[in-house]
């Protein structure tokens, strides 16, 4: 068998490497850093932990950026900002967050991001891999507008779990009364922070936005109560898919469009065909249509009948002779609180109603896969 | 009996012209938790270096080569039915047995404490 062994130079750090160190962390390189895919525990015990008790994650690679309006008038960096999203930023409420896509002239997504409303700016926090072209399609097209700045020496972290609210309120009794998607800023021992109860594991919990050279010290105190693990980016991924969210670069990306995403829930009515300011975002005559005909494919759940995860790549057909694939799976794994197999794929219409049995290529063989409603796991937002 | 590794972290039990085939806990440590194991049919021929059994952890499929070349002679179902074996014994969840075809390809294996230089 292979085992491999990365290699780490010229990858980036977080300001939590050491601590991820010494805290045993297998490292592997991710969107150039070198990041924890896990810790001694494991990533199926480290999966587990969090939906039992509480998994704080290292998401310091991530891109967090301000949006800061030259008018002083935040509407007129929310109306910037929708020229390139199909997403209602104007009536974002203060400190409340939104889940947001960059999308192409084509239809496709440049990437999937969180956009909260800052007060006096709109707070960005975008995929790690993306965060540079994300930067410049920024300054492109809001420099006009809008002061661009990317938060270089700021650390991110989630705090997730049924615990999590109980754990972060012994530090700040604030964030208790967090609604799911408020994002206000909150003192942290006396660290200046940007908390907000939002996640990527489907459970209640937090991700918090922390100056650099504190974010250690604000880690170490929270893995001091024992029902605190750190957890790696492996097991991120297993929850994220138990969860049925979107991977970017998985999932979703430049050819794929919101509808076949099935991400269309995140388009609000004001943006699309009859709202008041219906259109004006990249690909809008692509998407806008798809959301009320439909499109050609879309994002499934998929549930292998037997034991073998069927993983990113694995074709999909129609039956077990069939010679063309008519889908394909973009994420995929054992899902260790399901208790078996789950994956994602995209599926033609006809093909994607739940309870649909289609078939994995796996090994040369074809695995019967029954589509699947998503998320896998309820999630335990607490609204 | 002789217990030999490869470098590929199996390793193998030889009795007469048997070899009973597993992973080292060295592989099972890199690999973590396994979650399912796919394992050749009982009669298939396997030539040395072909790819024999999956191991798959949450994350990821990694094949497993056949050391040696010979007839798969037998299969442990039990590792099928609970693949955590493989992490709290390594040493004990066999995968299968093959009848050497060609005890010369023994040869080229390594002892307990090559194999232990090898990880270090």
């Amino acid at each position: 068998m292979t085992v491999c062994t990365p290699i780490a130079s010229s990858l980036k750090q977080t300001p939590l490497h050491a601590l991820h160190a010494a805290h045993g962390a297998k490292f592997m390189p991710f969107a150039g850093y070198d990041m924890p895919i896990n810790y001694g525990p494991g990533v199926l015990k480290e999966h587990l932990h969090t939906r039992a008790a509480a998994g704080l994650f290292d998401v310091s690679h991530m891109g967090q950026i301000v949006l800061r309006p030259k008018s002083g008038n935040l509407a007129d960096a929310a109306r910037a900002l929708e020229a390139l999203m199909p997403q209602d930023i104007l009536s974002l409420e203060p400190s409340r967050q939104r889940y947001a896509l960059f999308t192409n002239d084509q239809g496709g997504i440049r990437d999937d991001l969180m956009v909260a409303n800052g007060g006096d700016h709109l707070f960005l926090i975008v995929n790690a891999a993306c965060k540079d072209a994300d930067e410049a399609h920024l300054r492109a097209h809001l420099s006009g507008t809008c002061i661009i700045e990317p938060l270089t020496d700021r650390g991110l972290i989630a705090l997730q779990g049924p615990r999590a609210a109980e754990i972060l309120a012994a530090l700040c009794p604030e964030a208790a009364s967090l609604r799911f998607m408020d994002a206000v800023p909150l003192s942290i021992m006396g660290i200046a922070c940007v908390v907000s109860r939002s996640g990527y594991t489907g459970e209640d919990g937090f991700e918090i936005s922390v100056p650099a050279r504190e974010v250690a010290a604000l880690a170490t105190t929270l893995l001091a109560n024992p029902d605190v693990w750190l957890i790696g980016l492996g097991a991120r991924d297993s929850l994220r898919l138990e969860a049925g969210l979107c991977l970017y670069g998985n999932d979703i990306d430049a050819t794929t469009t919101p509808i076949e995403a099935g991400l269309g829930w995140s388009i609000q009515k004001v943006r699309r065909d009859g709202g008041a300011r219906a259109g004006g975002f990249p690909g809008a005559d692509v998407i806008l249509p798809q959301l009320a005909n439909g499109a050609v494919r879309r994002r499934v759940g998929l549930r292998p009948e037997g034991r073998a995860p069927v993983r990113e790549g694995a074709k999909l057909f129609a039956d077990e002779q069939a010679s063309a694939p008519i889908g394909l799976v973009t994420s995929g794994g054992f899902g260790p609180s399901v208790g078996a197999p789950v994956a994602m794929g995209y599926l033609p219409p006809a093909h994607a109603a739940t309870g649909s049995l289609v078939f994995a290529e796996v090994r040369n063989q074809r695995l019967p896969v029954r589509v699947s409603a998503t998320p896998f796991v309820p999630h335990s937002y607490k609204r | 009996m002789t217990t030999l590794y490869t470098d590929d972290h199996e390793w193998l039990r030889i009795e007469g012209d048997t070899a009973t085939i597993g992973i080292t806990d060295y592989a099972q440590s890199q690999l973590g938790d396994v979650v399912f194991i796919e394992l050749p049919k009982v009669g298939r021929q396997l030539k040395k270096g072909e790819a024999a059994a999956v191991v798959e952890s949450v994350k990821a499929a990694s094949d497993v080569y056949a050391p040696i070349g010979g007839e798969v002679i037998e299969v442990n179902d039990a590792v099928v039915a609970d693949p955590a074996q493989i992490n709290s014994d390594s040493m004990s969840a066999w995968f299968f047995k093959l009848k050497i075809a060609d005890q010369g390809e023994l040869a080229g294996l390594m002892d307990e404490a090559a194999y232990q230089a090898h990880i270090a």
